[in-house]
């Protein structure tokens, strides 16, 4: 006990020493599929992530595997410039298959 | 649980000035994905009002899971039966997990979980002010899943489809796992209304307890409530405090006659031109007064939280310590 704390001071409570970092989780909710992201939560290291991402995130058998990933390791695109960086590619609409017309005798392609 | 349909921060009390006149492109391009049903996400520009807004509604939100624990967590004890404990140690431990997905996301909005935790435990943020009352009797803990958690699940199912994407998600998750809440709590009622004399009186007593404040959970009259308006344009609150009270009666009171239960309400009467049942006025004096800190129990629940988080802490150090050296010894091995 510091001195402090023995004379009943408040002013020795240390300032949180650190958050613990910040991960993002995501799971698998059945073999062949994705994982999926489906929030975030705080923990000391990689291990204790996937702990306690069980406990918060799969209470009822939402997932059969998960990953945990520092969120401060995520890069992302910029959404003010998803309109010119995420081209709807409206122009090339040979991309896709109902550009093409087929011949009524072509049943199935 | 729980959020609790009221604005308490002065600085947005003001609606109508706060409208904004929705001038710069930005702002436009917001409000016109806000109008036509899109969701707004982090990194999405959003006005500053709004952040606010949902910053304080989700961590008070999460604020009022975490504190939602301690009634409840203090009949995990006594709870009458195996089956009743394992039940109620379940339905805590979701209410752990509710305001964990809630911070979550608050977090992304730009406060620290730190932040949050310092804002509650010195008072300045607030929590729905249901459980600033007392859980008495083992019924309590019934009517808590029944009537607290069925008045959560009106509140909350709206929000399933708010503007923010990340408050929107976590709700899902939550309105998932609030049915079983609210049946578990009306199953210990059936229980206690087909048993002996004086458990059927213990029903009673409690339901003559909790009507009135699970009725005031929803908050101010549409009339007096400040910040519906600028809300609604947002699409945050979707459905007014009033409709949402009045729903919640009309889907409550068959369930009370069902129980054999009397509603402690004079005045409560189905109306057949409305198709709604009227009710008795509500003690709004007696709500701001737990809502400014002076209910029976506002003292003993933060002083409860605090001790839990301050008696905590050797070991959040602990555990963060042990991953520092942990790491480091990896750097050197590795080295």
């Amino acid at each position: 006990m510091s001195e402090d704390e023995k004379q009943g001071g408040t002013g020795g409570r240390r300032p949180l020493v650190q958050e613990w970092p910040l991960w993002e989780v995501f799971i698998r909710s059945k073999q062949g599929l994705d994982h999926k992201h489906c929030g975030s939560l705080h923990a000391t290291d990689a291990k204790q992530a996937i702990q306690m991402a069980r406990d918060v995130y799969t209470r009822r058998n939402e997932g059969v595997s998960i990953w945990v990933v520092p969120s401060n390791a995520i890069t992302a695109s910029d959404p003010g410039e998803r309109e010119a960086f995420v081209d709807p590619m409206a122009d090339k609409i040979f991309r896709h298959p109902t550009f093409y017309e087929l011949p009524d005798e072509v049943k199935h392609m | 649980m729980y959020t609790q349909s009221m604005d308490t921060d002065p600085e947005t009390r003001n609606p109508v000035a706060k409208v904004s006149a929705v001038g710069r492109p930005e702002e436009q391009r917001f409000q016109a994905t806000v109008d036509a049903e899109g969701k707004i996400e982090p990194r999405d520009w959003m006005p500053e009002a709004y952040r606010k807004t949902l910053l304080r509604q989700i961590s008070q939100h999460a604020h009022s899971e975490i504190i939602g624990m301690f009634p409840e967590g203090n009949w995990i004890s006594r709870a009458p039966s195996l089956k009743r404990k394992a039940i109620l140690i379940a339905k805590v431990q979701d209410e752990a997990g509710h305001g964990l997905y809630l911070y979550s996301a608050a977090e992304t909005l730009g406060q620290s979980r730190d932040e949050m935790m310092a804002a509650l435990h010195s008072g300045r943020a607030k929590y729905s002010s249901i459980f600033n009352y007392p859980t008495l009797t083992w019924a309590d803990v019934g009517m808590i899943g029944w009537l607290v958690d069925g008045a959560a699940i009106m509140n909350q199912i709206p929000l399933c489809r708010c503007s923010y994407g990340p408050y929107a998600r976590a709700m899902i998750r939550v309105c998932k796992e609030e049915s079983f809440h609210q049946r578990q709590g009306f199953d210990i009622m059936l229980s206690l209304s087909k048993g002996t004399a004086d458990q059927k009186a213990m029903a009673q007593e409690s339901l003559d307890r909790w009507w009135w404040p699970v009725l005031a959970m929803f908050g101010p009259p549409d009339a007096d409530s400040v910040h519906s308006g600028q809300s609604a344009q947002w699409k945050i609150k979707r459905v007014s405090n009033d409709e949402l009270r009045q729903k919640f009666i009309d889907a409550t009171v068959p369930q009370a006659e069902l129980l054999g239960l009397r509603i402690p309400d004079e005045k409560l009467k189905w109306n057949t031109q409305t198709g709604h049942y009227d009710f008795g006025p509500i003690d709004w004096d007696d709500f701001w007064r737990v809502v400014n800190g002076e209910g029976p129990c506002n003292k003993e629940r933060l002083a409860a939280r605090v001790k839990a988080y301050e008696e905590g802490q050797w070991v959040r150090d602990a555990a963060m310590a042990y991953a520092v050296k942990r790491k480091a010894r990896q750097h050197k091995e590795a080295a």
